[in-house]
């Protein structure tokens, strides 16, 4: 105060702070701005984008200046905010920004035609989650840590049910929140050990603690729990195929994009942060639920028919990749190969940043899809490309990025997580190097079946003819939306050319964790990790000779043909008759996945009967973790308070004689 | 001299209003019920009266003259009018029999004494020895409300309870602050009257004021 306004400010972390009052204020503001639904439509969102413009670009400048720190004013007496920005936060806050920027230049498109009551509602809650996040990746202290991650789970809460007059909505919402719940009092705990008996709760202090390794491990668990559960680890992922597709698009893509994210840095920060020790074994137990995560989330992407479910579980199956790159790390860390652990934090950093993008990309595509056509069912779709080409195109790239083909992003972080595994013959545990090929098998055939579930989605929805008369009159996405996408594929092209320079600005955040950084044996335009002689890998020359293969086949098949276009039904394999109906449906494309990998599902199959006038069919494959894990906690709780409930007899004499009896019980007791 | 005649008459008003409650707990009909609890009031207000005069606290007057008028007067008439109109007054058969009864409130007694005897050795009051009455009064009341299935003689529980209480007060402590008693006495009457709208309703309801038609209301 005394020095007024000019000692405020200065730092990146009062910045960044700054970025979220704004954001704050801007959500406040669209409440106000309700009686001028003008206003609101067209101002609110565009002025979000910017924030998160300014957010990312504090994230730039907190990765180049070094790490600074601010006590808040706010808070509980005795109790304020601790906010700190290093590395690893500005690495986090330059995800946010990049992706939200791209989603909320979609969200001012999309939103448009929503009454202003709502809309006001709406971009409160999504002002105030963005907020939320950025203060979650700022906090460093306990206490703001948890406001700020309730702040996000509440309005991210509010966001799903948007549609609150849907009952399946708000049994998502439901679900979503509770598991949200749970997670956050195992995050409780978590800091509750870290805080190891000195009632300080601010990071600085957990920094300094020396734990036990029985301490150490019960907060590394809790903690893994805590936000496994936000994450969507199997078998806690059940709320994220109910709870993403619920949401509007813009939020999917920023909850799926950017929420997910948030677990995963508060899993690096308390681990490799706020730990002072780690141990093997944790990484072998992260190690092993992300393979099964990820290879779970696929095999359910590749057999949903709900376009948005369909990208829910390929996020679990990114998040399952994520989580096995951080215990390789933590496997390599252990094992004193800070050069190797480098390397696999950097394809996991490297990952998340990719999957910000293609994921975001890929979810507002199907919200331009769901305004067009009104449904999510791909049952209904096909032949899109035609009507909608802009996004179709968008998302084709979000789709092959995703699906990791080179020269995109999502090559680049694969191949530096394969790399990673490769190299585990250096490790010292025998065990280890028995077991981790099978794993860097399992990473492998995780990430081809993505690429099939990606020719599932993309093919399905926009290739073909249209499987519905109603398709024809869909329509193309607006500008702000075209915008949208187009920064968000732009990112997934750009990340994926420049891996070299995207590595050496990860480099301040993966020393940080890991005390090394990782070399980059190759120049500014060829990616080699370890050593040049071992792999390799030139995006830029890679994409130059697909591109110059690709116009040379297109120069020669037209100067051979001469233009003499021949037009007919795509996919129609030379029959004569050949309609819509006879397509391959979502469900067929996914039916050979449903047969191997039957034992991971319950199967639902409604079929036709033979002489039916109206044949309907209808299959399902049900979550198998539903029925195993929380069906029967569901039971156990029903039969607590049916049994709680017997005190219930609707006769006044008994609820006297309760009161009685504590009386008498009380009087005895007290004067005992 | 004189202390003791009042500390004599005292003991009997406390012993009177313990056999009244007894008597209200084997008391079937309503009518009857009502004219035990006016006694009840009346031997209240005498021994409050006798409590002020023994130890020159003037306020315990105004707090007898209340007891006198709320519960002696005003109360037992405002019952009766609403007995007549609701047409109630029929034998009850209570929940658990009388004799039982009788031996639970027994054994409640000598519970309510053992519990007021150190609490009673702690005070310096003339009429701490009634202090066990009134604990037993109060847990009687309690008990007639359990055992009563209709909701008149349970409003009537209600009020004895209060009564107790109100004894309690005057004999551990003279009474409490005047203020106190005339919130008490107004929280009282309007407790009253809400549970006789009370009564029209779930007569008009049920047909009835017994009180186990209410169990239909659970949630099931």
């Amino acid at each position: 105060m005394t020095n007024g306004l000019s000692s405020y400010f200065t730092d990146p972390v009062q910045w960044a702070w700054a970025g979220v009052l704004f954001w704050l204020t801007l959500g406040f503001a669209a409440l106000l701005l309700q009686q001028v639904p003008q206003l609101l439509s067209r101002l609110v969102f565009p002025l979000g984008a910017l924030g998160a413009l300014f957010i990312a670009g504090v994230g730039v400048a907190g990765l180049l200046l070094p790490a600074s720190a601010v006590v808040l004013p706010i808070g509980l007496p005795d109790l304020p905010f601790h906010l700190r920005l290093d590395a690893l936060s500005a690495f986090f806050m330059v995800l946010l920004g990049g992706a939200a920027f791209g989603i909320t230049v979609y969200a001012s498109g999309y939103f448009k035609s929503m009454a202003a009551g709502p809309l006001a509602l709406l971009a409160l809650w999504y002002h105030l989650f963005l907020g939320g996040m950025v203060t979650v990746l700022l906090a460093n202290d306990a206490y703001a840590f948890m406001v700020a991650w309730e702040v996000m789970a509440l309005s991210s809460y509010f966001l799903v049910t948007t549609d609150h007059k849907v009952p399946e909505i708000r049994r998502a919402g439901f679900l979503y929140l509770l598991i949200a719940h749970v997670g956050a009092i195992s995050l409780l705990l978590t800091f509750g050990v870290l805080q190891g008996g000195h009632g300080d709760y601010t990071f600085d202090t957990m920094r300094l603690a020396e734990m036990t390794p029985f301490w150490a491990s019960a907060a590394y668990l809790l903690a893994l729990f805590g936000f496994g559960a936000k994450a969507g680890m199997v078998p806690l992922h059940v709320w994220l195929p109910e709870a993403h597709p619920a949401a509007p698009s813009p939020v999917s893509a920023l909850m799926s994009g950017v929420m997910l994210k948030t677990a995963i840095y508060g899993l690096l920060r308390v681990t490799f942060d706020l730990l002072n020790i780690q141990i093997g074994w944790w990484g072998t137990l992260a190690l092993a639920l992300g393979l099964v995560t990820a290879l779970y989330g696929v095999i359910f992407a590749a057999v949903q028919s709900d376009m948005k479910r369909l990208l829910a579980w390929s996020s679990i199956e990114n998040i399952g990749i994520l989580l096995a790159a951080f215990g390789l790390t933590l496997i390599f860390t252990t094992d004193g190969k800070g050069a190797l652990a480098a390397l696999t934090l950097t394809a996991l950093l490297y990952h998340a940043l990719n999957h910000a993008f293609f994921k975001g990309l890929l979810f507002v595509g199907t919200g331009s899809v769901l305004h067009a056509t009104g449904v999510r069912h791909m049952g209904h779709m096909g032949g899109l490309m035609r009507f909608m080409p802009w996004t179709a195109w968008l998302t084709l790239i979000g789709a092959l990025a995703i699906a990791g083909l080179p020269p995109l992003n999502g090559f680049v972080s694969e191949w530096l997580l394969l790399q990673a595994f490769l190299q585990t013959p250096g490790l010292t545990q025998p065990y280890l190097n028995m077991v981790i090929p099978v794993a860097a098998a399992t990473v492998a055939l995780a990430a081809a079946l993505a690429a099939y579930v990606m020719v599932k989605f993309f093919g399905v929805i926009f290739l073909g003819q249209p499987r519905d008369p109603a398709l024809h009159e869909a329509h193309e996405a607006g500008w702000p939306e075209r915008l949208g996408m187009l920064w968000l594929a732009a990112g997934c092209v750009l990340l994926g050319l420049f891996p070299a320079q995207v590595i050496s600005w990860l480099a301040p955040v993966v020393s940080l964790l890991t005390e090394q950084s990782l070399v980059n044996d190759g120049n500014w335009l060829m990616l080699a990790p370890v050593s040049a002689e071992r792999a390799s890998y030139a995006p830029l020359i890679f994409f130059a000779v697909v591109a110059a293969v690709l116009l040379l086949t297109f120069v020669w098949v037209r100067r051979v043909y001469h233009g003499r276009v021949r037009r007919s039904d795509p996919w129609d394999c030379g029959y004569p008759e050949h309609d819509a109906r006879m397509q391959d449906s979502a469900e067929g494309f996914g039916q050979p996945i449903r047969q191997i990998f039957e034992v991971f599902m319950r199967v639902e199959r409604e079929t036709p009967d033979p002489f039916s006038r109206s044949p309907h069919y209808h299959g399902a494959s049900l979550d198998k973790a539903w029925f195993i894990f929380y069906a029967p906690i569901a039971r156990v709780a029903n039969w607590l308070s049916e049994q709680a409930g017997r005190l219930q007899h609707g006769r006044i004499q008994w609820y006297l004689i309760y009161s009685f009896a504590t009386l008498i019980f009380l009087l005895v007791f007290t004067t005992r | 001299m004189s202390l003791t005649y009042h500390l004599q008459i005292v003991n009997l008003l406390a012993a009177l209003l313990l056999l009244i409650s007894f008597a209200m707990l084997s008391q079937r009909r309503i009518a009857g019920l009502i004219t035990l609890f006016a006694w009840q009031g009346a031997a209240l207000a005498a021994s409050t009266a006798l409590v002020a005069w023994s130890t020159g606290q003037h306020h315990l007057y105004y707090s007898a003259a209340l007891t006198l008028v709320l519960k002696v007067i005003a109360m037992p008439w405002y019952f009766f009018r609403v007995v007549k109109k609701l047409n109630v007054d029929r034998d009850v058969e209570p929940m658990i029999n009388i004799p039982t009864t009788m031996l639970i409130g027994i054994v409640l007694v000598i519970f309510a004494f053992n519990l007021a005897l150190p609490i009673s050795e702690l005070s310096g009051t003339v009429t701490r020895s009634t202090l066990g009455i009134a604990l037993a009064t109060v847990l009687l009341a309690f008990l007639m409300m359990i055992t009563r299935s209709k909701a008149i003689p349970q409003v009537i529980g209600f009020l004895a309870m209060e009564n107790g209480l109100f004894f309690a007060a005057t004999s551990a402590t003279y009474g409490m602050p005047l203020v106190v008693e005339l919130g008490v006495a107004l929280d009282v009457m309007v407790g009253v009257f809400v549970l006789s709208i009370f009564f029209f309703q779930i007569r008009e309801t049920f047909d009835s004021l017994d009180l186990k038609h209410m169990e239909k209301l659970r949630e099931k």
